[in-house]
């Protein structure tokens, strides 16, 4: 398994890469001039643009450019947005919020999902189980900003305080994790269905073990294989940061802060947050595989 | 079901209390309910087995042999599966109205099971040591060292080498006829009075086979249980078995201790079976089968259910179910012409 692990760590190298490489581009790629409208309604004076184009060398050739980024990165320097504000500092602002709402958003998940899935499952046909089964499709189909706004009007509920206190990440969190949430208590409630007629739950109940002890021990670790790899890879995804959800509650997390960036063409910014974003996936990634081992002692790593 | 004569009366004992034998299964009769309709595939089927004793029940798949011992057992998958009649006294109690958590205690404790598939019947997450030493942390209330203890025992005793080390592996880690090991240690574990062992060795290839087939013998011979084989191996019965009861579409066709069954069997399906074994001496010819194909239990044919495959199926037979009747004291068969296959020479 440590030789699996390590083998994934080299290939993330060149898939960091690549992936940076590629951001750089389309962020260069995109229509606009960085400098536009940035002094008022004048247009900015020669002088200064060809500052600012010295400072941040835009007149070099765009490989030439994004080495440069790539060197700045390594020794730790995220560099200066065009206002002359240190990148590191954005990201250490925005990056903290977000990761508290996705947790709130993937506990919400584990614990109501995982829950409704296990008393469906157990209940196949009852009155639950068809409310659940409706109430997870309407979630499913209906688009997160419909679900936000409702909620948050409905509600009346204020806009997040700039220092996002956990209390108040609760209900943008549950919002957030909404659709995950209805995914997660379907794939529980089919696993426990499908695994509940299996042979070694058959033999738990000829071992006269106590019925808790069938469905919560034998039954319930094998259905938490596929569920328990979902949760992983959506902590992954829901660290990006949700541009819906933030923008519906005012939240600063790293959503809004990539769709402003890339509005401003602040493509130190944009590339910086990919990166980061990136190497969260990977490890996630490997996380989750790894862990895949763990909950099934079927899978080997060569 | 009063065609169905049971060969052996019960000994009632007052309210129900003691009967004559360990396990006694009365006109059982279970059935399935499908999209299809209703499948009864347990049709007033009784045996019984003693402490010390193996009965060996036979049959073809769909036959009825493993849903009986499921229902023993009390596993029995509702839906689709009903038991819609008759009893199952273990030590005089009848399984079938005791409460849940007092049949459940009978579990492992009163009557074990081996599977037949090991593989499928482990759980695939858990090391067989935690899977033995559970039932003696959950049934007997040991501490985890001591339920490990007593599991290095067990295993050593289904004579599993380097026992201990064995203990951490998972059920995928061992071979087919190591993994039917396991399985019979932990059917051992409570130190059961009755074990049914439904086609134990099915899974494994023949030198494995006849291992297994030992082991489970020589077990039930120094702890003096009983023990129900359910196969349709005939060739594994004849070595372990002292009675045999033959099933055929939810029935039993025939009953009668192992030498006079084969010796001198008495219905036309049991002839048949034989017949059908491979035999050294007639090396080279091509093996007798039985035509057709066991019963559609949602459409079982009238009369007698073999008749459609029987050699000697006459009229009557298609009309007129045969019952069960005894001959000559000590063995059983359901044909129309069992007094005739008795009188012959």
């Amino acid at each position: 398994m440590g030789r699996y692990a390590l083998r994934r760590l080299l290939q993330a190298i060149p898939v960091f890469i690549g992936t940076t490489f590629l951001i750089w581009f389309l962020v260069w790629g995109l229509p606009g001039d960085p400098f536009a409208g940035r002094c008022g309604e004048r247009q900015c004076p020669p002088a200064y643009v060809q500052f600012m184009t010295d400072k941040f060398g835009l007149d070099d050739p765009l490989p030439v450019q994004y080495l440069n980024y790539l060197t700045n990165l390594l020794r730790g320097e995220f560099g200066q947005t065009f206002n002359g504000t240190e990148i590191g500092d954005l990201l250490a602002q925005a990056f903290p919020v977000s990761i508290k709402l996705a947790l709130v958003a993937v506990a919400a998940e584990a614990l109501i999902g995982i829950t409704a899935g296990v008393l469906t499952g157990l209940r196949r046909g009852s009155f639950i189980d068809n409310l659940v089964l409706v109430s997870t499709l309407v979630l499913i189909a209906t688009p997160i900003f419909v679900i936000g706004l409702v909620a948050r009007y409905s509600l009346g509920l204020a806009s997040v305080s700039p220092e996002a206190p956990l209390v108040e990440l609760i209900i943008p969190g549950l919002i957030l994790g909404s659709g995950s949430l209805a995914y997660i208590t379907r794939l529980t409630r089919v696993n426990l269905v499908e695994n509940r007629r299996a042979d070694y739950v058959r033999t738990a109940v000829a071992k006269g073990l106590a019925p808790s002890r069938v469905t919560g021990v034998h039954l319930l670790r094998n259905s938490m294989i596929p569920v328990v790899t979902w949760l992983g890879l959506d902590l992954g995804s829901l660290m990006g940061g949700a541009i819906v959800t933030e923008g519906i509650f005012n939240i600063r997390g790293i959503g809004g802060l990539l769709f402003d960036s890339i509005n401003r063409r602040q493509s130190g910014v944009v590339v910086s947050i990919v990166a980061i974003l990136v190497l969260v996936y990977l490890i996630v990634n490997l996380i989750v595989d790894l862990l895949y081992g763990v909950l099934d002692p079927r899978i080997r790593y060569e | 079901m009063s065609d169905i004569k049971v060969k052996t009366a019960p000994v009632q004992g007052v309210n129900g209390g003691s009967a004559s034998h360990l396990l006694e299964i009365e006109n059982l009769h279970v059935e399935f309910r499908t999209r299809d309709g209703v499948a009864k595939v347990i049709n007033g089927v009784s045996y019984h087995v003693d402490a010390g004793e193996t009965l060996a029940v036979l049959g073809e798949s769909g036959s009825g042999k493993s849903v009986t011992a499921q229902t023993i057992m009390g596993i029995l998958d509702t839906p689709p599966g009903f038991v819609t009649g008759g009893s199952i006294r273990f030590r005089g109690k009848d399984l079938l109205t005791m409460g849940k958590d007092e049949r459940r205690l009978v579990r492992g404790e009163g009557i074990a099971m081996v599977f037949q598939d090991a593989l499928s019947a482990l759980n695939p997450v858990f090391t067989v040591g935690f899977q033995i030493a559970e039932l003696f942390r959950k049934r007997r209330g040991m501490s985890r060292a001591d339920g490990y203890k007593r599991a290095t025992e067990l295993l050593d005793l289904v004579k599993i080498p380097a026992a201990k080390a064995r203990l951490r592996d998972f059920p995928h880690q061992f071979s087919g006829g190591m993994r039917q090991r396991v399985m019979i240690a932990m059917a051992l574990a409570l130190d059961p009075e009755v074990l049914i062992a439904d086609e134990p060795t099915t899974a494994l290839d023949v030198t494995v086979q006849a291992q297994i087939m030992d082991l489970l013998a020589e077990i039930r011979r120094d702890r003096n249980m009983g023990m129900i084989l359910i196969t349709h191996d005939l060739g594994v019965v004849a070595d372990v078995a002292d009675r045999i009861a033959v099933m055929y579409a939810g029935r039993i066709v025939e009953q009668a201790d192992v030498h006079n069954l084969y010796g001198k069997p008495c219905h036309p399906y049991t002839l048949a079976l034989l017949d059908s074994l491979p035999r050294l001496d007639l090396k080279g010819q091509e093996l007798n089968t039985i035509k057709g194909l066991p019963p559609n239990l949602l459409r079982v044919p009238s009369g007698c259910a073999f008749h459609p495959r029987c050699q000697m199926a006459r009229d009557i037979c298609s009309t007129q179910r045969p019952a069960l009747i005894e001959l000559g004291g000590v063995r059983s068969s359901a044909c129309h012409f069992a007094e005739e296959l008795y009188g012959r020479e």
